[in-house]
């Protein structure tokens, strides 16, 4: 029962992390132009689908609290300050999505809404990761760490990257789903930000070794791992040849492969631990009466309904989007 | 523990959740109506049915956006603010928040879908029946959120392990009696929101002398309805005031501003509450009337709130005041839609323009009943989060301070001020506009998923925008429409 409440979880998170992931990089890409025929290419490219994306984010939420109550308690209560920025940054681009078309006197406020909102809620979210790899200051099964004590220089340069991160994922979902001028600065755009990212990873890597992290420990004692960071070589190698090549289909998959290698690296350096190296997951589970509550409803039927859902919208919604052919 | 940043938690909590509130008990009420004129359309066929539904099913996708928008924050500040509640009831609170945001999940995925776009591709009566079955999603969200609440209320079906409240009866909770008069308390408090603001909206056209067809059908429809809801939420009221009396006598006392036992009770219609003396000033009281209401006897006893030690006392005047103001709202509904049902059964309700403005005036009562209903029952529940078990002070987060709880609440205030404040122009410019504009033909881009993108009317009367959102399915969707 806990094994599959843990991969629900999972799997809530990892599909939030990488369809997010794209429409809040495409919110920061739309904040780098000020071309309104670009922005709408921008925004039409996502417009149908952010608001399951962030269904995604919800669920992850709630299912945490259901299933492992002390791990939501601890992980909501201890980054309170980057949390709230982050769904203040997410209820305002939410908005603008619909607000902005609806208003011209106003719409200044809409775009700077999508642009930061999606901006900061990237990089709250890069920086709490950052701070549970570098490890929260746990005392007696309780955070204990201050108002800031998840902000140090690693989590914000994980912030950082995680931004860099999102917006390539952005990019290349814009070569996919636009044409003409937004594809190809978004081809223009990918090299560049696939050799920041590169560097952030070198940066994190001799950060990590300097310091000392507890997970280079894990890295060391369980080399299986090392398939991961293989397998995002491997994709990034792809990704680089079909944007060379200017294929528009690839790039979006590998940078998503990506993304899932790096995930998995997290998860599995973290397991058995939740809270890494202080709350186990068995420690977190909730009882089993409640975990069961939850299987024969939420998680045999509705939870399989969710995802079928999520992949026919992205089949209906396949293609790309042609903005100005609703122009009247 | 920070009380500042305590005090300041709890004002954000009331703040952000009596903002959702507002969207939800408006949707659902919406909802519901639009089934019941769905099946008056199918049934009679008049065109005006379908017209009026359109209208609503606009502003419908408004409300039902913002609710959702609103709602996302409660999901994440219960563990943000309240650490020690979220870790302790999480087994048992968390399961059916799951269940709630699934069910949700669930309906916007499917029926809402055809609600919006498949009009013309399903037969009328699979129309009906989506219609319905939004309807029924939004009520199931509730009756997961009144769970909620209600087991923190009167808590049932649970036993104590390693400082966690562990279900061992899950029967227990999601039939618990409290429950069952509560879940129809709000569900009915929905569908008045529901009623008179499509009444009133119906009497401001006739006042404006436009779109008589539908104003009419609009405001007769909603007074009926609530003519026939009202009493059957006094009733209701009724039910919730015998369960607070009989299992959580502090927030009754405190409710009905008795502050000694008295035997046979009085009852305090109106007063000016002094905490200090513990007396009541210029009192209005009703002899025996305080024991028939409590326990339907002329001679019982009533407890007052000195029975109590001063630590386990609600405060007094929120839950006195905000009781007789939902009381008060309650009485006026009554009488408003009686007097408007009679006049127009007669037709002369449209002659008495005074009628026409306080109907139209009216709107605002469901949901200041709502809240102040909200008020009397979670500040009469203090000082204890969880009823009798867990004190709210003790459910904090224990290290947060004041300076981060009052960032968070200042950040809220201002992004839900300020979407609140664009949302309610929107929809008061679609009221405006009215029916007139014909039937809704969803934007190219509109999806379930995104109600608000349903309407593609410009906030401003400047120039009107073009719709920029497009996708394959959706041309193809809209494309062949014979409207
Ligand atoms: C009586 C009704 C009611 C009450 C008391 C509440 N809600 Fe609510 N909520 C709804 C009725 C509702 C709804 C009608 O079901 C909404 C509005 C629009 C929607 O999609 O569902 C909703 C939306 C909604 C959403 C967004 C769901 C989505 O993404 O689709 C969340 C996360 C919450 N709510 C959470 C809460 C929490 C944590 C509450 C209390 C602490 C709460 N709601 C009180
Ligand atoms: C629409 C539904 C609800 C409304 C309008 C509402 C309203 C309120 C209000 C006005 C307060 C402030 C009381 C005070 O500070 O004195 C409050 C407190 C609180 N409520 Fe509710 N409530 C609702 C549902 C819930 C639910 C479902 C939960 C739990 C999941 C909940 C948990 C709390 C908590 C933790 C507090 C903080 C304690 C406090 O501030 O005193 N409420 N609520
Ligand atoms: C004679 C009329 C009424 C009586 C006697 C009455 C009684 C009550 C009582 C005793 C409570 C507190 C329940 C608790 O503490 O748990 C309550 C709550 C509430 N009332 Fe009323 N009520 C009346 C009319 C109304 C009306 C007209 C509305 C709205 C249109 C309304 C909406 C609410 C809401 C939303 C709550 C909070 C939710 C709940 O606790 O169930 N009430 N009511």
């Amino acid at each position: 029962m806990v094994t599959f409440w843990v991969s629900v979880l999972a799997v809530s998170a990892l599909l939030y992390v990488l369809l997010d992931g794209f429409d809040l990089g495409i919110g920061i890409l739309f904040g780098l132009t000020r071309d309104e025929e670009r922005r709408r290419a921008m925004v039409s490219a996502v417009a149908p689908i952010w608001d399951g994306n962030e269904t995604w984010l919800v669920a992850t939420g709630v299912v945490l609290w259901g299933t492992f109550p002390i791990v939501y308690a601890t992980l909501m209560s201890a980054f309170y300050l980057p949390l709230l920025l982050m769904l203040a940054g997410l209820i305002l681009r939410g908005v603008a999505f619909e607000f902005r078309n609806k208003t011209q006197r106003m719409r200044w406020l809409w775009d700077a809404g999508f642009a930061g909102g999606s901006l900061v809620a990237a990089f709250m979210q890069g920086t709490m990761i950052g701070a549970l790899v570098e490890g929260l200051p746990i005392a007696h099964g309780e955070y204990a760490g201050g108002e800031f004590g998840w902000l140090s220089a690693f989590s914000v340069l994980c912030g950082v990257g995680l931004c860099l991160g999102y917006t390539l994922l952005g990019a290349c979902w814009l070569i996919r789903k636009c044409d003409g001028e937004v594809r190809a600065s978004a081809y223009r755009l990918i090299p560049y930000l696939s050799l920041a990212l590169l560097v952030f990873l070198v940066v994190v890597f001799v950060y990590a070794l300097a310091e000392n992290l507890q997970v280079m420990g894990r890295w060391l004692d369980r080399p299986y791992l090392f398939a991961f960071p293989l397998v995002a070589a491997v994709a990034a190698i792809v990704l680089t040849v079909s944007v060379r090549h200017r294929r528009d289909g690839p790039p979006f998959s590998m940078g998503a492969l990506v993304f899932v290698a790096a995930f998995g690296t997290l998860a599995v350096s973290f397991w058995p631990y939740m809270i890494p190296f202080s709350i186990t997951i068995q420690q977190a589970a909730a009882p089993h009466s409640s975990l069961a509550f939850l299987f024969w409803g939420a998680g045999l039927v509705v939870f399989p309904l969710m995802l079928l859902y999520t992949v026919m919208s992205y089949r209906v919604f396949r293609g790309k989007v042609h903005p100005s052919s609703t122009y009247h | 523990m920070d009380s500042l940043a305590f005090l300041l938690s709890r004002l954000q909590f009331a703040f952000t959740i009596s903002f959702h509130i507002i969207f939800p008990s408006f949707s659902i009420g919406l909802i519901a109506w639009l089934t019941v004129l769905e099946a008056l359309h199918l049934a009679t066929r008049r065109p005006v049915y379908r017209q009026v539904f359109e209208f609503w099913l606009k502003i419908f996708s408004v409300a039902f956006g913002l609710g959702v928008v609103s709602g996302i924050v409660m999901a994440f500040q219960i563990g943000s603010n309240w650490s020690d509640l979220s870790r302790m009831s999480g087994p048992i609170q968390g399961p059916l928040l799951v269940y709630e945001t699934f069910t949700a999940f669930a309906l916007e995925a499917s029926f809402f879908g055809i609600l919006l776009f498949g009009r013309s591709r399903v037969p009328p009566w699979f129309y009906l029946f989506s219609t319905a079955m939004v309807a029924l999603g939004t009520t199931l969200s509730a009756y997961w959120i009144m769970a909620n609440n209600s087991w923190m209320q009167d808590p049932v079906g649970y036993v104590m392990r390693n400082g966690q409240f562990v279900p061992n009866d899950w029967v227990a909770i999601l039939f618990s009696p409290v429950l069952w008069v509560r879940f129809p308390h709000m569900l009915l408090a929905s569908y008045l929101t529901g009623a008179f603001c499509v009444a009133a909206t119906g009497a401001w056209y006739l006042l404006r002398g436009q779109f008589h067809a539908e104003a009419r059908i609009m405001l007769s429809m909603g007074l009926y309805l609530a003519a026939v809801l009202v009493p059957l939420q006094l009733f209701f009221g009724h039910l919730n005031g015998d369960y607070v009396h009989d299992r959580q006598p502090v927030k009754f006392a405190a409710i009905e501003g008795r502050w000694h036992d008295e035997q046979p009770a009085s009852e305090v219609l109106l007063a000016i509450p002094d905490p200090a003396s513990e007396t009541n000033k210029y009192a209005i009281t009703v002899p025996v009337l305080g024991s028939v209401i409590g326990s339907m006897s002329l001679h019982s006893k009533e407890v007052g709130l000195t029975d109590f030690p001063r630590a386990d006392r609600p405060p007094l005047i929120i839950p006195f005041f905000a009781f007789r103001i939902m009381v008060g709202c309650g009485l006026i509904m009554l009488l408003l839609a009686w007097l408007g049902t009679w006049l127009s059964r007669k037709g002369r309700l449209e002659q008495s323009r005074v009628l026409l403005w306080l109907i139209f005036l009216s709107f605002p009562l469901p949901f200041i009943a709502i809240l102040t209903g909200w008020f009397t029952a979670e500040v009469g529940r203090q000082p204890w989060v969880v009823y009798g078990v867990l004190r709210t002070a003790d459910a904090m987060t224990p290290f947060l301070t004041a300076h981060a709880a009052l960032t968070s609440l200042i950040v809220f205030c201002s992004v839900y001020t300020l979407i609140f404040a664009f949302g309610v122009v929107y929809i008061y410019r679609l009221l405006r506009a009215g029916p007139a504009g014909g039937l809704v033909e969803p934007t190219p881009g509109a999806v379930p998923q995104r109600p608000l993108s349903v309407v593609d009317e410009p906030l401003e009367p400047t120039p009107r925008l073009v719709p920029v959102v497009t996708s394959a399915a959706h041309r193809r969707s809209t494309g062949n429409q014979p409207w």
